[in-house]
């Protein structure tokens, strides 16, 4: 039995559905773009110019929800299969986009630039846990034009492992679409083994900016997965209610679906978020709050409703520093997240409200991420009956150490996390030099640095990713690029 | 491959039954079996307490090599008692009087058989006075005593006492949950293990092993 957390039952679950459809029929949904509100009129929205509004039908909501495909998987660089987006399987990926990073020695917060940037792909490159690359930060010494393909064109560089990505603007798309597909070998090997998934975020309540909304259309022709990121707010820009919230919640990420599947009837997505509470104390939206988790556990049930796979930002904390709080609030949500059967958990590495990206965090989480995915695996019997046999093997060997059945089953029965997390006698921990958490993460993110290999991106490919990367540099006004870590 | 090395190499990956054999194969070829217990056995052994001791390999996979150098050893064992060869020495090892608990003990026991010392173990529940006549008895050059209770570690300081009074040239190491490295010196212990593989680690280094 696979161990799980249900936060709604199946008679809420509907009346959530059926609230959020009356919502997108009567109220609709602002997109900012006026060829996209034409192509939801042309599928039989109503739309309404003045104020920028498509009202959904029902009808038309459920000719989106037939066409949308329940599964999909991505490929990394080389074209190997990593992540399946079925059932309840579930892949950590580190958050993304965050401003600044955690500079370790300084203990201080600043902009990234490209060295820092490189460091993180090295780092994620070496963590089993972390299935995917993200586009953890924006690099500072590029110019902003090009700041988000120049993160996909390292990621793809320096890392083998699929990329959570978007882009910033509507022009960003075509350049990060040409990297993915030289790096692929093409559009249509693209889009059979897609290598990335790109974030779309509504704009609460109920607005599609041009911007998103052009992304969503233009990965959807383009057969790039998207995860849609709809962030309510409860208490600010949502019902104060966590109920309320997924409603919002359901309502915005539906209209996303509809818009994607009418620009692509079969395009893959991950039915995400990132909403959160407010808390009116401090004006902040803690993603640390026990309420933010529920709701995101909440809008994945309604999600998996549907069939579809999920994706959450989670697993992450508002802390500053590496300290006790970063530990809590990362390992609640990421036994939630894998207690909800959420498929894909953006969050690790992540503090300050997602402003912020720490690589000792990182190393951290990623322990935590490989406890959270031993709770997943849950509970079974492994060849423990009849349990006699063990036994009598046990009283006679003093020990089963070394016995078959614990030989075979060790690795998979007990996850031994480090070497961050701290399981060491004292008497050991003190002869290896009483470190900190913090000591021993900053180790392991220079082993990991230290031991990194570079990819096996076949090296004409590189320089194809390098050329039109140098090009776009130049068109945007930078004599070269930085040079690559 | 070097015949010497292909038998570490099956002692380090607790491969006992090959390990037996290639043991055996070289003996029926001439081999000198002190030659063939440390350029292969203790070799294999000393291989895997690097790897231990780096945390490269854990606990299970010392026993394993340690289970393949004993049935190595047992092939080896008549031919190395002709010719006078013997492990690294013996250990006296017990858990203190009033004290039932030897997890811990036993564990050492294990790694230090796997290290290639003859261990005496002496169980638990022992009085100071057993250590010291089976240190004698037995001509160990270590004692080691173990206690998991605050109110019996107190017992290892009688030893320490006892052992120097007989005059033996035997060192005494002393380990167990509530024992500290400012214990060990504070009963005027020779040495400390903070669990089985340090222990090993301390015995060889008191034995002048290492």
């Amino acid at each position: 039995m696979r161990p799980t957390v249900r936060f709604l039952d199946d008679a809420l679950i509907g009346r959530i559905v059926d609230e959020a459809r009356g919502l997108l029929e009567k109220l609709g949904v602002e997109v900012q773009d006026p060829g996209l509100l034409d192509v939801l009129g042309e599928h039989g929205a109503r739309v309404e110019r003045g104020t920028s509004r498509a009202f959904l039908p029902g009808a038309l909501l459920d000719r989106a929800l037939a066409t949308a495909p329940r599964a999909f998987r991505l490929f990394d660089v080389l074209g190997d299969p990593t992540h399946d987006f079925t059932g309840s399987k579930v892949h950590f990926t580190p958050g993304s986009s965050a401003l600044n990073v955690l500079d370790w020695p300084a203990q201080t917060v600043r902009r990234p630039v490209t060295a820092d940037y490189a460091a993180c792909a090295k780092v994620v490159q070496g963590l089993p846990h972390i299935a995917a690359q993200s586009t953890a930060f924006v690099p500072a010494d590029v110019p902003d034009a090009i700041a988000d393909a120049y993160r996909l064109y390292l990621s793809l560089m320096l890392g083998e492992k699929p990329v959570v990505t978007g882009a910033f603007t509507a022009e960003g798309f075509p350049l990060m679409h040409e990297l993915l597909a030289i790096a692929r070998g093409g559009t249509g090997d693209l889009r059979a083994k897609p290598l990335a998934v790109f974030s779309a975020c509504p704009t609460s309540p109920f607005k599609w900016s041009r911007d998103t909304a052009r992304n969503v259309v233009d990965c959807a022709r383009a057969g790039v997965p998207v995860e849609f990121i709809a962030m309510p707010m409860a208490g600010f820009l949502s019902p104060v209610t966590l109920t309320g919230t997924v409603v919002q919640h359901t309502a915005e990420t539906l209209s996303g679906i509809v818009l994607h599947q009418c620009a692509a009837p079969g395009a893959p997505f991950l039915y995400g978020g990132s909403p959160g509470v407010f808390d009116i104390r401090y004006e902040t939206t803690p993603m640390g709050a026990i309420e933010t988790m529920m709701i995101d556990a909440a809008y994945n049930e309604v999600g998996k409703s549907f069939g579809f796979p999920t994706q959450a930002y989670t697993a992450l904390s508002d802390a500053k520093r590496l300290d006790a709080q970063a530990g809590l609030e990362t390992g609640m949500g990421a036994a939630l997240a894998v207690l909800a059967g959420i498929n894909s958990v953006s969050g690790p590495g992540m503090m300050d409200f997602e402003n912020c990206v720490s690589l000792e965090k990182l190393v951290v989480d990623h322990e935590i991420c490989g406890m959270a995915l031993r709770l997943g695996r849950g509970i079974e019997p492994r060849e423990d009956f009849p349990a006699l046999p063990r036994f009598e093997e046990l009283l006679r060997e003093e020990h089963l150490l070394i016995s078959p059945h614990t030989r075979k089953y060790l690795k998979s029965e007990i996850a031994f996390p480090g070497p961050v997390i701290d399981r060491a006698s004292r008497a050991r921990w003190a002869e290896e030099g009483s470190g900190t958490l913090g000591d021993r993460a900053h180790a392991e993110v220079e082993r990991l640095i230290g031991q990194w290999t570079p990819s096996r991106l076949a090296d004409d490919l590189k320089g194809a990713l390098t050329e039109r990367m140098a090009a776009a540099a130049k068109a945007a006004g930078a004599d070269a690029l930085p040079p690559l870590p | 491959m070097d015949k010497l090395k292909r038998l570490s190499e099956c002692v380090a990956a607790g491969d006992a039954e090959s390990a037996a054999a290639l043991a055996a194969e070289m003996l029926g070829s001439g081999a000198d079996p002190q030659e063939v217990l440390d350029g292969g056995l203790i070799a294999g052994m000393n291989a895997v307490g690097g790897r231990f001791k780096a945390r490269e390999i854990f606990l299970p996979d010392v026993l394993m090599a340690s289970k393949a150098m004993q049935a190595a050893l047992a092939v080896l064992q008549p031919r190395l008692a002709a010719g006078g060869g013997t492990p690294r020495g013996t250990v006296v090892l017990g858990t203190v009087r009033g004290d039932l608990h030897d997890i811990g003990k036993n564990l050492v026991g294990i790694m230090l058989r796997g290290a290639g010392y003859r261990v005496v173990d002496l169980g638990k529940d022992v009085p100071p006075e057993r250590f010291v006549e089976a240190a004698r008895a037995e001509g160990a050059r270590v004692i080691g005593c173990s206690a998991l209770l605050t109110t019996t570690m107190g017992v290892m300081r009688r030893v320490v006492e006892l052992a120097r009074a007989a005059g033996l040239p035997v060192k005494v190491i002393v380990g167990g949950a509530p024992v500290t490295a400012d214990f060990a010196s504070a009963i005027g212990a020779d040495g400390y293990g903070y669990d089985a593989g340090h222990a090993v680690e301390r015995v060889e280094a008191l034995a002048g092993d290492r």
